[in-house]
């Protein structure tokens, strides 16, 4: 099953550009050859740390997306565990929140294009009938 | 229903002071759920003058009015107006924060301090 994570990691700030490019590229390969995707990867640049970290006031935040199984995830968190260059790093499951968020958005687009009052009075009654159903049964109900 | 329920209750309060003339007294313990509530409050605010003020407004969930969707850990200028400047949770009681919305508030802001987008504990 292909589930959607992301990965926020902290590079240490004394690291050159290239340095970065080149671990970014490893992690990269190694989530391809593990059966993964890289969505994307986005550098959010050196930021101000909140608290010390390994006795660093800054860091370099890199935003990594990826699709995969859960072990993948393990195996990436294990390298960046050993990686001296990576001081923190966080992995968040985020297909469940975006599958909901996308049901929402859908919910409120057809609540706007469809006739106003009846739509938001259907969607209500659909939510109140039927609890998971979300805006399917609206038309039936209608 | 609901009509015949309150007339029944209305009925039951109007007999009271009737068949009692000392309505003050009787409404009090009478009003149970009423009574210990308003006394509540001053007395909340006689013990500290500072909560006094926080339960005159009424306040509503930022995220319910404003129709936002994710909260993220990522975005720190949102999560950090929840946040004291001791670097604590603001409690519900004091934002108007609907439970929900709070629940993913604060799983939120703990993500982001792991990742240290904020601190743990900071100033005093």
């Amino acid at each position: 099953m292909q589930r959607t994570y992301e990965v926020m990691f902290i590079v240490r700030p004394d690291q050159s550009e290239e340095d970065i490019d080149k671990l970014i590229s490893n992690l990269e390969s190694n989530v391809t050859t593990a059966g993964g995707t890289v969505k994307s990867f986005e550098k959010m640049g050196k930021r101000r740390l909140a608290y010390i970290v390994r006795k660093f006031m800054d860091g370099f935040y890199i935003l990594l997306t990826l699709e995969g199984s859960g072990e993948l995830v393990k195996e990436i968190e294990r390298r960046l565990r050993v990686t001296e260059q990576v001081i923190k790093f966080i992995s968040v499951r985020t297909d469940v929140e975006d599958k909901r968020l996308a049901k929402v958005k859908k919910l409120r687009d057809s609540k706007v294009k469809g006739q106003g009052r009846q739509a938001e009075a259907a969607a209500a009654a659909a939510a109140q009938a039927a609890t998971e159903a979300g805006a399917e049964p609206s038309p039936a109900a209608v | 229903m609901a009509e015949e329920t309150n007339t029944q209750a209305g009925s039951t309060e109007t007999a009271a002071p009737a068949t009692e003339q000392q309505p003050q007294h009787q409404q009090r313990p009478g009003g149970g759920p009423r009574g210990p509530r308003p006394a509540g409050r001053p007395g909340g605010g006689g013990g500290r003058e500072g909560g006094r003020k926080f339960f005159r407004r009424k306040k509503v969930c930022k995220f319910c009015t404003e129709k936002i969707d994710s909260i993220n850990y990522k975005d720190v200028r949102l999560l950090g107006q929840f946040v004291a400047e001791s670097g604590k949770i603001v409690p519900r009681r004091l934002t108007g924060v609907c439970t929900p919305h709070q629940r993913r508030l604060s799983d939120a802001i703990k993500q982001a301090r792991n990742i240290a987008l904020l601190p743990f504990a900071g100033g005093r």
